[in-house]
């Protein structure tokens, strides 16, 4: 190594600097007491701990995004968290274990062996919120109202949501029976989203001509919802199976229309992102010009079963740092008050008090270079802020 | 309201092709585009604007939401591989085979067989499918030296008419994939700017379709 290169941070590793840090600081105290003020209570799991817990039913990916190492004590092996929702449900199924509902919310770096995409960090700083003990339409609509709060209140605009439910492709491929080799395929394809594709797919390898339809109108349920009803009604017509699928996530986008009249509604039945992990309703947030979603959840009630108690489950998470990037959210600015060098203690009682009401108060050194708004000064026996 | 929308296109033989089904979509250049040395172009539209790129690079701009749709051959989406595209449709224009190649008559040696290719990530897939361990030799061109030079057993490329591994002793062997330009949009680009770019999937489709049938 040259002394060159010395000072070099790893692929997607950043330091921030200020004044962005405490731009991103006071965002995040904002956001998470915007979270508390909703009822979520704040966990703060282990940033390490055992594979197994940390990798259960969860997917190939996150697996691979996962830096591993031995815990020296015990001989097993550790993974550095890489998202936080296994945790909490963890938390939840075991650690808490409560009656009923409970709301947990979170705010902590997380560690990528690989990025999650070209645009993301490997260290994110992930901000989220899990909804544990209700399965109905009111839970789904919560943690997406709360979602969409938490991005208005970072200054996040022309917001998109995007809805899907992976009960629909769950209950196609059960009718269809199809193998493994075909789901993959299937996978792929819907992934492309290459309509005249996936008609041929379906033409070649489902028998059954409801079900071949159902596979090639899959493709056409995106866009914008009110334009989606026909389709809609001739999914739930050809497969009866999807029907209490897409009637909730119909009732989830009827509702959360009220809400936020300014939000652009989107179906998108082929997203199956985290397919191996999500059970139902799953939902992203869009915005123009960032190729990622800046914000995303979803439900996975089977989660907690490894941990002793399965419960249905839904959540949401983002990148403190990319909403910081994208949110308009500026950090308050402070008055700078300058102090001479003086042991008088009614002058550093007098700071003391200042410091407490927010103000800046410094003392220069010798060298020092401080832009003041306002000084300390002894007028007629009494220490007095004045006009810089 | 409508927002600016962002097409790359590869350049070269791709470009000449793309250009006429773009046309269909009611999107013109507003100037020659082989006439001109800049990389981007306004259109008739004040929205859409063309930017003209290498091939390889269609997906990356395309990827990082720097332009919304693409165009690209499917040796180069297949070589990228990524988790944040789309390809809504299949331009069915210049068409051509991702192939196994190796010099005319030879026997592939026993044990690991050296590949040179420029598809380093498709070649790997392909061989590990087929239940072959390879060594891959990145190469940025003339493949077809490589296995006449003793550099590679064996080459992964693109074929159009064979002629140039004919000319250079060569023989096609195994299909790995039937390659076309694709349509390709970024997933962010596909949800938020879906109004503006459906219509425009949808008239290319119908071109596309149209020039099938008068193919046929």
């Amino acid at each position: 190594m040259t002394s060159a290169d010395r000072w070099l941070l790893p692929d997607g590793i950043e330091e921030v600097l200020p004044p962005q840090a405490r731009r991103i600081e006071q965002l995040r105290r904002r956001l998470l007491d915007l979270l508390d003020n909703c009822g979520y209570d704040l966990v703060i799991p282990p940033a390490l701990e055992y594979l197994d817990s940390l990798l259960t039913g969860v997917g190939k990916d996150l697996d691979l995004r996962t830096f591993k190492v031995t815990d020296q004590l015990s001989g097993r092996l550790m993974g550095l968290s890489a998202d936080t929702t296994p945790q909490v449900a963890r938390i939840d199924a075991h650690s808490l274990a409560p009656e009923g509902i409970s709301r947990l919310s979170y705010c902590r770096t997380v560690f990528h062996a690989k990025a999650s995409s070209l645009l993301a960090s490997r260290t994110p700083t992930q901000i989220g919120a899990e909804l544990y003990g209700e399965a109905g339409v009111g839970a789904d609509v919560e943690i997406i109202s709360l979602m969409l709060t938490l991005l208005e209140s970072a200054g996040v605009q022309q917001v998109h949501l995007d809805l899907g439910h992976v009960g629909v492709f769950r209950a196609l491929a059960a009718k269809a029976g199809i193998s493994a080799e075909q789901q993959r395929e299937l996978f792929d394809l819907l992934k492309l989203k290459c309509a005249t594709d996936l008609e041929a797919w379906a033409a070649r390898e489902i028998q059954d001509a409801a079900l071949a339809e159902a596979f090639a109108l899959l493709i056409r349920l995106q866009g914008d919802r009110q334009k989606l009803d026909a389709a809609i009604s001739r999914m739930a017509e050809l497969v009866p199976e999807t029907s209490a699928e897409l009637a909730h996530i119909q009732q989830v986008a009827e509702q959360l229309a009220q809400r936020f009249p300014q939000t652009s509604l989107y179906f998108d039945l082929t997203e199956l992102r985290g397919y191996n992990y999500h059970t139902g309703l799953v939902f992203a947030a869009y915005i123009p010009g960032y190729g990622d979603a800046i914000a995303q959840g979803g439900r996975y009630d089977e989660t907690g079963a490894v941990f002793g108690r399965a419960r249905p489950a839904t959540g949401f998470s983002a990148d403190l740092k990319v909403l910081a990037r994208f949110g308009t959210y500026q950090a308050e600015a402070k008055q700078t008050v300058v102090a001479p060098n003086d042991n008088d203690p009614a002058l550093w009682q007098l700071i003391a008090q200042l410091r407490e009401q927010g103000k800046r108060v410094l003392v220069p050194l010798n060298d020092d270079a401080i832009r003041a708004d306002l000084y300390l000064k002894k007028l007629d026996g009494q220490w007095q802020l004045v006009e810089a | 309201m409508t927002q600016p929308l962002t097409i790359a296109l590869s350049k070269g033989r791709i470009l000449d092709d793309t250009l006429p089904l773009l046309a269909e979509a009611g999107i013109h250049p507003a100037e020659d585009i082989h006439k001109s040395r800049k990389l981007i172009f306004d259109t008739n539209h004040d929205h859409i604007k063309l930017v003209v790129i290498r091939a390889t690079d269609v997906p990356t701009y395309v990827e990082y939401g720097a332009a919304d749709l693409g165009v690209a051959g499917k040796d180069v989406l297949m070589e990228y591989d990524s988790n944040n595209l789309c390809e809504p449709l299949d331009l069915n224009i210049a068409t051509c085979r991702l192939m196994t190649a190796a010099i005319k008559d030879a026997v592939m040696p026993q044990g690991r067989l050296k590949v040179a290719t420029k598809f380093v990530n498709t070649a790997k897939r392909y061989f590990a499918e087929q239940g072959r361990q390879v060594d891959i030799i990145k190469l940025y061109g003339g493949m077809e030296l490589a296995p006449i030079m003793g550099l590679a057993d064996m080459i992964v490329d693109i074929v159009d008419t064979g002629n140039t591994l004919k000319a250079n002793g060569l023989e096609a062997r195994d299909l790995i994939a039937p390659i076309s330009s694709r349509l390709v949009a970024g997933r962010a680009a596909m949800k938020v700017k879906h109004a503006q770019i459906q219509p425009i999937i949808d008239q290319m489709a119908a071109a596309v379709e149209r020039q099938r049938q008068a193919k046929a």
